[in-house]
């Protein structure tokens, strides 16, 4: 897309710098970078906010002059390594997109095994495969700004990239799921008999899961200083296993720096 | 006449996931012709091993963000078959109706945001809602009523919430499900201009016989569960997956490649509607026949159409279904699951193909073995047999690097490959 092919906003009767803003993706679904097609009431106000001008998903031709890079996915392979290196370099902003880049997301649960040739070789058999163990974006370049989910929300990456192009801070909230679970009148899934991360894990959702009667797993990695030893007792007191506990806490990745023993990596 | 061309894209744009095509055309001669897959893999396969049965359908969903519903249900049938679990009405109505919404919303993106701007000239939609802003808007239109939908009935569009081993953890609000009702009427007519304008364009004209693999219906378009077949006469029961599908490795993919009764066969709208004209719903079977859309049909371009024909489809089947189940009593019908040693196979149409999901559990309902064939994993074999069929055709005709590169990726993605789903 051409630089203000689509009408400029404006905020306060100023108008607004439309930053260029380039997505790419590594070891992931690519559903972070569908959520951004996939709202489409709003797509086009998202349109005209920035100024997309690389998106493989999406578009042919893209351009590698970008300020901003949402940044998909984990690092699997020395290509990849490499890869992100280059964004890094051309990028004034990287931002990584989902819990997939945050974390690892579900990918680094292949990393239980830690040696990683019997995953390949449960998958792949003999035939030989380049792969190493899951890491995040942050393992290899300076991240600036880190968008937690798995989905991400549309409507929080739309409102990050206004407050990037308007230049006001971003606050992620410091409390957990239960807060905006609670807000939302939803009976607690623990009263249904359901396990749920949500005592500590970050909000920013608007309860996802609980609104839909699904226990949260998660997604979003662990709320400012969560109680790790309540959460366990909680979920003792409901009667949920150990492996039940582990399950959630190490889907996606989020808690891994925080999981006590059992920690299977 | 050029004799010459070389064409090397790298990677492949407007398709999910990464692959490359190599094409080298020496003195009006085809040396090499090339689709490779670099996509990292996942190890979905490993990462459930161990797991307890509850996470396969949350984890497996994310193989795919496009089609993570395909997924999840797949998952759910698979586990669902392992321990003796039978789905009731209501949840099989429930199911078949967020599915329709999943295919009728992924069709929409691969239709008029990945492949409309070849026809129309354009690196990519954007450009797009500039000059034919009433065909962005309407195709807006569509995608966001299917996944209106899906919010409704899955509880989230993508990597739905709601659905799990044995029903919903939550029904939709009956009121929310009828508002759909004259909506999906009302994009009837948008589904029929979309129509209109792809008349307009003249598709390659290039044909290759191939076999088609789909679910095969018994009274109706097959959409989860069910016998395969293939155009070339065999016939398996769902169970029967990995004799339909043979998987085996090769060189130039991360992705494993599949063959039945010849080197490739090819999955997806055009497969099932070569294998199911009959249970078509007249609406689309008419606009089949409008766009000479007839089985058997082997120009693999056809399968963008046939993918409108399945919009059509889907959208009157979907108007029927939310009629029966707002006529029904809702009742919270949730299964309760009892874990137990087996294996469970699924096969379900999602978007791009048929899709399997296998688990094998021991007594404590953990998982000993997955496995996953997925559409595009089916389907690349075959479009590296295409590409050389098209390669070779197009060198005599000397055609130039320009021309033969819009081609050859126009064909990869009339097949709406999801490259990372194969490889997972
Ligand atoms: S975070 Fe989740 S939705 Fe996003 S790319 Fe990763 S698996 Fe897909
Ligand atoms: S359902 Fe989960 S998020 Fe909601 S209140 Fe209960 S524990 Fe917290
Ligand atoms: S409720 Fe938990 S698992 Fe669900 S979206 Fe929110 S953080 Fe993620």
């Amino acid at each position: 897309m051409e630089a203000g092919e689509t009408g400029t906003r404006t905020y306060l009767g100023v108008p607004l710098y439309r930053p260029r803003v380039a997505f790419f993706e590594f070891s992931s679904c690519e559903g972070c970078q569908l959520q951004i097609l996939n709202n489409e009431s709003t797509l086009l106000d998202f349109l005209s906010l920035v100024d997309v001008v690389n998106f493989r998903e999406a578009m042919t031709g893209g351009s590698d002059d970008y300020e901003i890079a949402f940044v998909e996915g984990s690092i699997t392979r020395d290509d990849e390594v490499k890869r992100l290196k280059k964004i890094r370099k051309k990028a004034k902003t990287l931002v990584a997109l989902g819990s997939c880049a945050c974390f690892g997301g579900v990918n680094q649960l292949k990393n239980r095994f830690k040696d990683i040739n019997k995953a390949k070789k449960e998958v792949y058999g003999r035939h030989p495969i380049d792969s190493e163990p899951v890491r995040t974006l942050e393992d290899i370049v300076k991240v600036d700004l880190k968008i937690y989910g798995c989905p991400v929300k549309k409507e929080e990456v739309e409102k990050i990239a206004l407050h990037i192009a308007i230049g006001k801070s971003i606050v992620f909230p410091k409390y957990p799921v239960c807060m905006e679970c609670k807000r939302n009148e939803n009976i607690c899934l623990f009263e249904l008999g359901e396990p749920c991360l949500g005592p500590v894990t970050r909000a920013g959702c608007d309860s996802w899961c609980p609104n839909s009667r699904a226990g949260c797993w998660g997604c979003r990695g662990p709320a400012d200083e969560p109680n790790m030893e309540q959460m366990k007792k909680i979920m003792e007191e409901y009667g949920f296993s150990e492996e039940t506990i582990m399950d959630r806490l190490e889907c996606f990745g989020g808690f891994s720096s925080l999981m006590g023993k059992g920690n299977t990596k | 006449m050029k004799k010459t061309c070389n064409v090397n894209i790298k990677p492949l744009t407007r398709v999910e996931g990464h692959g490359n095509i190599r094409i080298k055309i020496k003195n009006g001669k085809l040396q090499e012709a090339k689709w490779e897959v670099v996509e990292t893999p996942r190890f979905f396969e490993a990462i459930l091993k161990g797991k307890k049965w509850d996470n396969a359908p949350w984890i497996t969903g994310r193989i795919c963000g496009i089609c993570s519903i395909g997924h999840t249900l797949a998952s759910i049938r698979a586990v669902e078959n392992a321990f003796g679990i039978v789905p009731d009405e209501q949840t099989r109505k429930l199911r078949i109706l967020l599915k329709h919404m999943e295919t009728l919303q992924s069709h929409t993106l691969h239709l008029c945001f990945l492949v409309l701007p070849d026809f129309m000239n354009t690196g990519s939609v954007f450009p797009l809602i500039k000059t034919h802003g009433d065909v962005v808007l309407r195709a807006a239109k569509i995608k966001k009523l299917a996944n209106d939908v899906c919010d409704c009935i899955g509880g989230r569009r993508m990597h739905p919430t709601r659905t799990v081993v044995g029903g919903f953890t939550m029904l939709p609000d009956k009121e929310e499900l009828s508002g759909f009702s004259d909506r999906l009427k009302d994009i009837t007519l948008d589904l029929m201009l979309v129509a209109e304008l792809v008349k307009g364009f003249s598709l390659p004209d290039f044909s290759r016989e191939t076999e088609f693999v789909s679910l095969k219906g018994v009274d109706d378009y097959p959409f989860i569960g069910g016998d395969m077949v293939s155009s070339d006469g065999v016939r398996m029961r769902e169970e029967e997956y990995k004799k339909m599908t043979n998987e085996y490795m090769t060189d130039q993919s991360t992705s494993k490649w599949c063959r039945l009764s010849r080197d490739s066969f090819a999955v997806g709208a055009l497969a099932r509607l070569n294998n199911n004209f009959e249970f078509l719903h007249p609406a689309a079977k008419e606009m089949a026949e409008g766009f000479g859309l007839i089985p058997v049909n082997h120009n693999p371009f056809m399968n963008n159409i046939a993918q409108l024909v399945e919009c059509i489809h889907v959208v009157k089947e979907s108007i029927g279904l939310i009629d029966e189940l707002l006529d029904s009593e809702f009742k919270e019908s949730r299964q309760e699951v009892k874990a137990k040693r087996g294996i469970g196979v699924a096969a379900v149409e999602v978007p791009r193909g048929i899709l399997y999901h296998s688990y094998e559990f021991d007594d404590n309902g953990k998982i000993v073995k997955c496995d996953c064939v997925i559409p595009t994993g089916q389907n690349h074999a075959n479009i590296q047999h295409d590409l050389e069929g098209i390669a070779e055709e197009y060198a005599a005709q000397g055609k130039n690097d320009r021309e033969l590169e819009l081609l050859a990726a126009m064909l990869v993605r009339a097949y709406d490959p999801c490259i990372s789903c194969s490889v997972h």
